[in-house]
This record gives C-alpha cells, structure tokens and sequence, in this order.
C-alpha cells in the first residue's frame, strides 16, 4: 500500500500509470474485432490492464492520463454494465465522457448511423464508443469519421473488450492459457461474446471446445478454410465436453431462443446444457466458471455454481473497468487524442 | 428510315443458327438484310468489326427498371442506356414497380414510356399476383394481350402453393410461363445473406441454400402436375441446379436462369469484397438476393450453364439509390447493378476455359429467347437473320477495364466490383439497325 500512496502523491499534471507499456507496439486506430491479433498486442492489452488495475487500486483512483479527450458511449441497445463500465474507465482516466443512448429505430426515423457519428466528431468526440445491434455497424462507423471507434458489442459478431477482460480473468487465476482447455456452452450461434474470445483464445494458443445444441451452433465452424473461423472443437453434449476443462464459460440463454424454436424449452435445456456441480465434477479441479452476464440463474447456470467458489464473475465485472480504461488508453495514443 | 450500316470483317457468332464464320453484316431499315463475305453496299455506314467479335444483341428476361414509381432509383431511360452499354438489345421488365405491373393501364403506360425514351426493346412481365400480394391473379389474358412476355412476383416468391398451381394452370392457355424466385420465406426469414462460414464470421444472419432446393422442387412438381411453365429466376444453390436438371429430364416444362455474378461470386465478396484481403468490409454492395452463395454452389451453377440445365444467363439488374447501400448491412436493399458488368463479368468463365465463347453468347441471345418463347412476340431476336431485327453487338473478348460505377449510364451504382479489372467488352451496340452505344475505341 506504500507504493500506492507514493505513487497518489504525484503531483496530478503527470499521467502516472505505473509502469506504462510501450505503446508504440499499438497500431490500432480502431477497436473492431481480435480477429486479426497478435500474441503481441494482446499482451499490451494485458499489461496496460495490469496498470491500470493498480490505478484503480489507489486511495484516489484517479488519473489524467485522458484529460482533455473526449469519449462518447453511443449505444444503440440498453447495457447498463457496459456502458458504466467504459464510463468509469474513462472518468478514472480523467477524460470527459458523454453518454448518448440512441435507439436502433431512429436510423429508420431519419438520421443515418453516418450522420450521428460525424455530428459527434464535429462536437469535438475522439473516441467513440460504439453498442449496434446490427452486426459490422462499428465498421461503418470507422469508416466516416476521424474519431476512434470502440466495438462496445456489435449484433452477433463481436464484443472485444468482454473478451478481452474474460482472458484478463482467466490469467489472473490460472496464469497463460496455451494449452488449457476452455469449454463455451450455450447459444453460440448469437453470442457476440463467444466469437470474440474463439478468436483471442485460439490465438493465444487455448484448446477451445464449443458446447451447444445443433441449431444454437453456427454454420462452418471446423470447415471454413484455412484460418477463416477460429479452430475450435464443437461437442453437442456437455457432459463430453466438459472433460478435464480448465474453464467453463456458460453464455446467456434468452427466452426468445425458446420461442423461436431453437430448443424445445427450459427444462430441456437446463438438464442438458446447464453448468452445475454435478458437471463441474468432470471438470479438472481447480476449474473456474466464468459468465459474461447477466445470468438466468437456474437456467444455463445453477445458482449453487454463479455464487459458488469456482465463479469468477464479479471478478469478470470488476477486471472490465481496467481492460476499458487500457483499450481507450491506447486507443488514443495513435488516434492522437489530445491527452498528454 | 434509318442509314444502312455494313459491318465489316468480325468473326460473326449465331448460335442459334450455328454460324460463326467471318462475315459481313448488312442493315438496312432497321433490319439484317445479309450475312456473308464479301457484301457490296456503297453508300453504307462502314463500321470495322475486324478482330472483334460480331453477335446478336444480348436479350435479359430480368431485368428490374423501376419505372413506374421508383424512378429514383431507375427509369426507363437510364436503365436502357445501361442496356445498351452492356449490350443488350431486349430487357423484360419486372413487375416490382409502384404499383405493381398488374393491369393492363400500367403495362401500358410502361410501353408507352419505352416507345418515347427507351434505346433497347423492352418487353414487359406481369405480376403473378394483384400487388405482388401472393393471394389472387391477375388479368393474365388481358394483359399478355397488352405484351406481357411472361408472369413474375419477382423479390418475392410465390409462397402460397396453390396460387401457384392456379397460375400455372391458368398461364398456359396464353402460353406463358410464372417466373419464380424461389425461396421458402420461412427458412429465410431475416437472412441478409448465404449461410455458411462467412455468415458465422460476420455474424449476420444466412439463408440456407435449402430455402432455394426447396421451392425449386415445389415449383417442378407443381409444373409436372399441371403442364405449365415454370422459369426459375436467379438459380444460385448446387441443389437448385440438380433439381432443375433432373426435372428436365423428366420432361417437366421447366427451364431457368443464373446471374453473372452466381457464376463468379461467392459470399466470401460480403465479407473481403471482390478484390479479397483481409479486413472485413460488410460490403453492401454484394448484399443480393438470392445471396452469393459457396464456391461449391458457383461451381454448380457454371457446369449448369455449360450443360444446357441452365437456359440463360440473366442479369437481376436490381439498381439503388447510394443511401440505400450506404448504411448497415442488416438495413442495406437487395440487389446489384448489373447490365453493365454482365457481359466482362462472364467473360471470366471463357477465360478461365470454363464455358467456350459461343456457349456464352447462346445463353445471353438465342438461351433466353428459347426459355420465354419470346419470338412469338418479338419474331426473330436473339439471332441474326435476314428479315430480323438489326439488334446487334460488337464485342472484343479481350479488352480490359476497369469497373467505374461513376460511369454507369444506370443510375444504379451498387456494384460490388467498383475497382475491378475485367477482360472482355462491349464495344458498341446497334438497336433496331440504331447505333445505340460505341464506345471511343469502337471503329464505328
């Protein structure tokens, strides 16, 4: 705690990150996807992330390390965990934040996705942080303004920074993931959250088994050619699946799945798919359990193993303030935000 | 009366008459009066046609003009000055107007604005149902009176299998054939594109190519049972062609059409574009439907049109605002500009040595003609013989360009192979013994 206080003493003009990385590793004008990461920058990531956990573990947990840049959380579906996490990633950061919840109907209402994203640049925005439900809206968006653009979560396609916080969680408790076996079980076929983490854990070298009914699983995955779609094992019975896991990550099963006629029903589906003790006990033994949120306890998950010693989820929460505050750090340093 | 016009010296290509020989062609008065070696005709038009190829004008049984009501995106006009530009000297007009092509007064009004405005022939296709609505027919007598060449919802398919049926039964006393676009609109329900490993990859919602087979297979059934015709527009699946072949070979009155880029495009272009790479795009502009499908399904789309299974090649020229492609892929419109690339686009399968050239110019003239039974109304296109309609192309099978959409005479831009080279082209047309396009580097 020493080195904490030494290091809020600073006078406050100097951005103080304890041992900044070298950011001249990040290239990256936008955040859109891991499906072209290096081992490299993930590591920049995670170390960034370290520093500033460290930030946030100070009696004053803030720095202006982003003072005088302008963040925009412009999300176009409702994520209170979300959208407060990059808030406070970026008010610890001492930038200016704004929220703008626009709705995905008022493109059809007249103002076009481009139009608003240019209007925030104009308005002096130099990150823009971005929730669609439309899969590729961030890219569209990257591609008409200056601003950075942030995937806050994009359709079916991509969540980053969760991914980014799950690896961030995992290594915490079970050090480098290369040859840990990390099982994904539920709806795959519409989790943004499990294509982002197929592509940053087989990069990093996991052993990644996808659990899932038939009709919740996506089309092409282990056939796509060449690198195309992450290499991933598929397994429809989780029973199989969870075999000597390291972690298990269970994905929100939302009521409209059962009515659209994916899977028979709740019952069914919690007696085969749902993360419990009994399953976990096939699992290796110090198996963590990990879920993006918000959880239907009883459902994909039992309420014994979401509170249970296993769970990392309020550590899941907790890491995403970091992992935010790293990725609008960098991200700023090549948009040439007006930070120091 | 028009001046006479010689064509001199191309290798003169007619499939439906099985000539390709160098040749001279003599118009007059709108009509071919001669083709052989060697015509004396002082006092003609000369165009030099030597090292080029000489064909009759290009025929598209789909093509999408929007006039009436979507003039914005389309007229008459421009989409037969893209006609011609892409060599084509006959469009049938599809019915998803505003209103619908569903009565004789705008059938009319559509031939009526042709006659003023249009540089190509346009021939104009009725709607299989009133409004496109899928729930009662149309007038079919009274309007293939009025010049109605075929009937189509087109954009949507015909969902309700007893509608079909009816009009099948009911289109043959006028001997015309119900074009269908077939997909089950259950199984594509909010599909914006091909399932498969790229639909995963983007996370957009696909279509499987089951939702073609399947309505494919109802439409033959429904053709065998009660004689109609049934024409299936814009095949694009394996499952599609297997099914139209096997229902030939049943002697089921089907026949059936491919688009350029099914021949040539995968959905792997909505991801990467046509020029490939790395970066995701969402490319709006390969946004269609039927979605470009898998290489499997190309490759089945090529060897149908190489066998004779597919009749015709047929653009789907389904031309849109900029605002309509410049937005979300989930929000982007269907549809490609497509008159104008047709004929380089195609040309890839000649190069690649996939579909010898002849076959390409018989599935874009005397194919299409055939599959409608379009010279009961219009004796004489897609060929070249004396008495005929003076509706002719020049063509250099190695001339390369590049795809400038700025360019297009289409108001349509919505192409995804803006920036591409293509090695083939149109370099000039004449339309009812009218030069109605050349370009600079045509000797005309």
């Amino acid at each position: 705690m020493t080195t904490t206080r030494e290091t809020a003493a600073r006078p406050v003009d100097v951005p103080s990150i304890a041992a900044a990385p070298d950011e001249t590793a990040w290239r990256r004008r936008h955040l859109l996807d891991l499906d072209d990461f290096t081992p490299e920058e993930v590591g920049l990531v995670l170390t960034t992330t370290a520093a500033m956990k460290e930030v946030l573990a100070r009696e004053v947990p803030r720095v202006p390390a982003l003072r005088g840049t302008t963040i925009v959380t412009l999300f176009y579906e409702n994520s209170t965990r979300t959208r407060s996490s990059f808030e406070l990633a970026g008010k610890v950061l001492g930038a200016d934040v704004i929220n703008v919840a626009a709705s995905s109907s008022s493109v059809t209402k007249g103002e076009s996705l481009i139009d608003t994203v240019r209007t925030l640049q104009a308005i002096g925005a130099d990150v823009i942080v971005m929730r669609h439900s439309r899969s590729g809206a961030p890219y569209l968006a990257a591609r008409h303004t200056t601003a950075a653009v942030v995937n806050a979560g994009d359709g079916l396609h991509a969540h980053p920074t969760q991914a980014l916080l799950d690896l961030y969680t995992m290594r915490a408790r079970l050090g480098d993931v290369r040859g840990r076996r990390i099982v994904i079980v539920g709806d795959v076929l519409h989790s943004r959250v499990a294509r982002s983490n197929m592509w940053l854990l087989t990069a990093l070298g996991a052993e990644l088994v996808v659990c899932a009914p038939p009709t919740l699983l996506p089309r092409g995955l282990g056939d796509a050619p060449g690198d195309r779609l992450p290499p991933v094992r598929v397994e429809t019975d989780l029973d199989v699946a969870i075999r000597d896991a390291d972690v298990v990550m269970a994905l929100r099963m939302q009521n409209e799945r059962m009515q659209g006629g994916f899977v028979p029903g709740v019952r069914e589906y919690s007696r085969r798919y749902q993360v419990n003790e009994e399953r976990l006990a096939r699992a290796r033994p110090g198996a963590i359990v990990m879920h993006p949120g918000p959880m239907n306890e009883g459902v994909e998950i039992s309420h014994e193993v979401a509170h249970g010693l296993r769970s990392q989820v309020e550590e899941q929460v907790a890491n995403g303030v970091a992992v935010r505050m790293a990725v609008l750090w960098l991200t700023t340093r090549v948009a040439g935000g007006s930070a120091a | 009366m028009t001046e006479p016009i010689i064509i001199r010296g191309g290798r003169v290509v007619d499939p439906a008459r099985r000539f390709d020989a160098t040749a001279d062609v003599l118009v007059e008065d709108g009509h071919v009066t001669g083709v052989r070696d060697g015509i004396a005709a002082d006092g003609a038009h000369e165009i030099d046609a030597r090292s080029l190829i000489v064909a009759p004008g290009f025929v598209d049984v789909h093509t999408h003009l929007r006039d009436p009501g979507l003039e914005y995106k389309e007229d008459i006009g421009s989409g037969t000055r893209a006609a011609a530009r892409g060599g084509f000297t006959t469009v049938c007009a599809m019915p998803n107007t505003q209103p619908a092509m569903d009565t004789r007064a705008t059938v009319e009004y559509v031939l009526r604005k042709a006659a003023a405005e249009a540089l190509v022939r346009v021939l104009p296709i009725g709607a299989v149902s009133r409004e496109r609505a899928g729930t009662a027919l149309v007038e079919y007598g009274d309007l293939a009176e009025a010049g109605c060449i075929a009937f189509s919802d087109d954009g949507a398919p015909v969902a309700d299998a007893t509608l079909m049926r009816r009009a099948l039964e009911y289109a043959s006393a006028f001997v015309r054939p119900i074009i269908d676009h077939c997909e089950d609109p259950v199984l594509a329900h909010d599909a914006v594109m091909h399932e498969g490993w790229v639909s995963t990859r983007l996370g957009l919602r696909g279509a499987p190519a089951a939702a073609e087979a399947t309505m494919v297979e109802r439409d033959i059934a429904l053709a065998e049972a009660t004689g109609g015709h049934v024409h299936i527009a814009h095949v694009s699946t394996r499952a599609g062609v297997d099914a139209v072949r096997r229902g030939k070979a049943r002697g089921v009155r089907v026949t059936a059409e491919v688009t350029p880029h099914h021949l040539t495009l995968t959905d792997e272009v909505v991801a990467f574009g046509a020029a490939g790479g790395e970066a995701l795009l969402y490319e709006t502009n390969a946004k269609v439907n039927p979605p470009l499908r898998s290489p499997n399904d190309v490759e089945a789309c090529i060897e149908g049109l190489a066998d004779g299974t597919i009749d015709c090649v047929a653009t789907d020229h389904a031309p849109h605002a900029v605002i309509e492609k410049l937005c979300e892929f989930d929000d982007a419109a269907f549809g490609i500009s497509g008159l104008e690339t047709a004929f380089g686009l195609c040309m890839r399968l000649v190069h690649d040595g996939r579909l010898d050239l002849a076959t390409l110019i018989e599935r874009m003239t005397a194919g299409p003609v055939r599959a409608l039974g379009l010279d009961r109304v219009a004796p004489g296109i897609g060929t070249l013989m004396d008495g005929g309609p003076a509706d002719i192309v020049l063509l250099d099978p190695e001339r390369r360009w590049t795809v400038d959409p700025q360019r297009f005479a289409s108001k349509g831009t919505n192409t995804p192979l803006g920036g591409i080279e293509l090695r083939g082209a149109v370099l000039a047309t004449i339309a009812g013994g009218v030069v109605v396009y050349a370009q600079e580097a045509a000797r005309v």
